[in-house]
């Protein structure tokens, strides 16, 4: 088969599984069943990554959102016993809200109309690979790789210390 | 396929999760509305970094995911701390600092 051709439906593929799975975030009542329908639409980003040819991105996405923050989410839907149907009903609030998001969409569209390569343009197929993203990192951007890793540290610790018994910090609850 | 086509799904999934966190009540499910928003972002930059041919858009998403990651640690360790004080993770019942 023509890789173009190739590419061009691995795209529609993912970014309609993407999109089906946002909306079953939104749209489902349990918890548990939105976690599982977030799982479907970051393996769909990774996908729509390997079509970008971003192939070391697609790796991360699945080893770092489907991985470790999906069984975070999993986990503490676990420990507070949420897994049961919740939904809130409707109301005009929620519909404007709802209105907004959706007008969103087409703004957002009409802004991005015609930035960017022309349509119909091939894109090129080169960045993204682990080669080109470790340059970038450890040439010309050492030190906000530096600050991404003490944030990491300290958000640990800060985690660490909120989800701690209260009693043991000294609160009076 | 051309960049414009990432764009418009990056549109959507943004506009999925922003219309979630605006709709929704539970905190998790806001929560993951707020990924949703994240990855959409992360698409743009991608799609972006591949179409003008520079590494530094992906590098750009991969340190979003890293704040993403710190993120979705610190938010669940505050939803566990909430849920302990009021057992129950309706956005409707945070008004502690309501007056």
């Amino acid at each position: 088969m023509d890789p173009e051709l190739a590419t061009t439906i691995a795209f529609y593929v993912f970014a309609l599984l993407a999109i089906a799975g946002s909306v079953g975030v939104v749209a489902n009542k349990n918890p548990v069943a939105s976690a599982m329908c977030l799982v479907a639409t970051f393996v769909a980003v990774a996908g729509l990554y390997l079509t970008l040819s971003a192939t070391f991105l697609a790796a991360v996405q699945i080893l770092v959102y489907a991985g470790a923050i999906m069984v975070l989410f999993l986990f503490v839907i676990m420990l507070l016993n949420l897994s049961h149907e919740t939904f809130e009903g409707i109301s005009v609030r929620r519909t404007m809200g709802g209105a907004i998001a959706f007008a969103f969409i087409f703004i957002s569209i009409g802004l991005l109309w015609g930035t960017g390569p022309k349509p119909g343009e091939a894109m090129s197929v080169r960045p993204g690979t682990g080669l080109e993203i470790g340059r970038t990192f450890l040439k010309d951007y050492v030190f906000p790789f530096e600050m991404a890793s003490l944030l990491l540290l300290v958000a640990m610790i800060g985690a660490i210390v909120l989800a701690r018994r209260p009693k043991l910090v000294g609160g009076d609850r | 396929m051309s960049v414009f086509h990432y764009y418009v799904v990056a549109a959507i999934l943004f506009s999925i999760g922003a219309g979630g966190f605006l709709l929704r009540r539970n905190l998790l499910v806001m929560f993951m509305s707020v990924e949703l928003m994240l990855n959409a972002a992360n698409l743009c930059l991608v799609a972006a970094s591949s179409s003008f041919d520079l590494a530094r858009g992906s590098s750009f998403a991969l340190v979003s995911i890293a704040v993403a990651a710190a993120e979705v640690g610190v938010g669940l360790a505050i939803i566990i701390a909430w849920f302990r004080l009021r057992p129950s993770v309706d956005a409707g019942d945070l008004q502690e600092l309501r007056g």
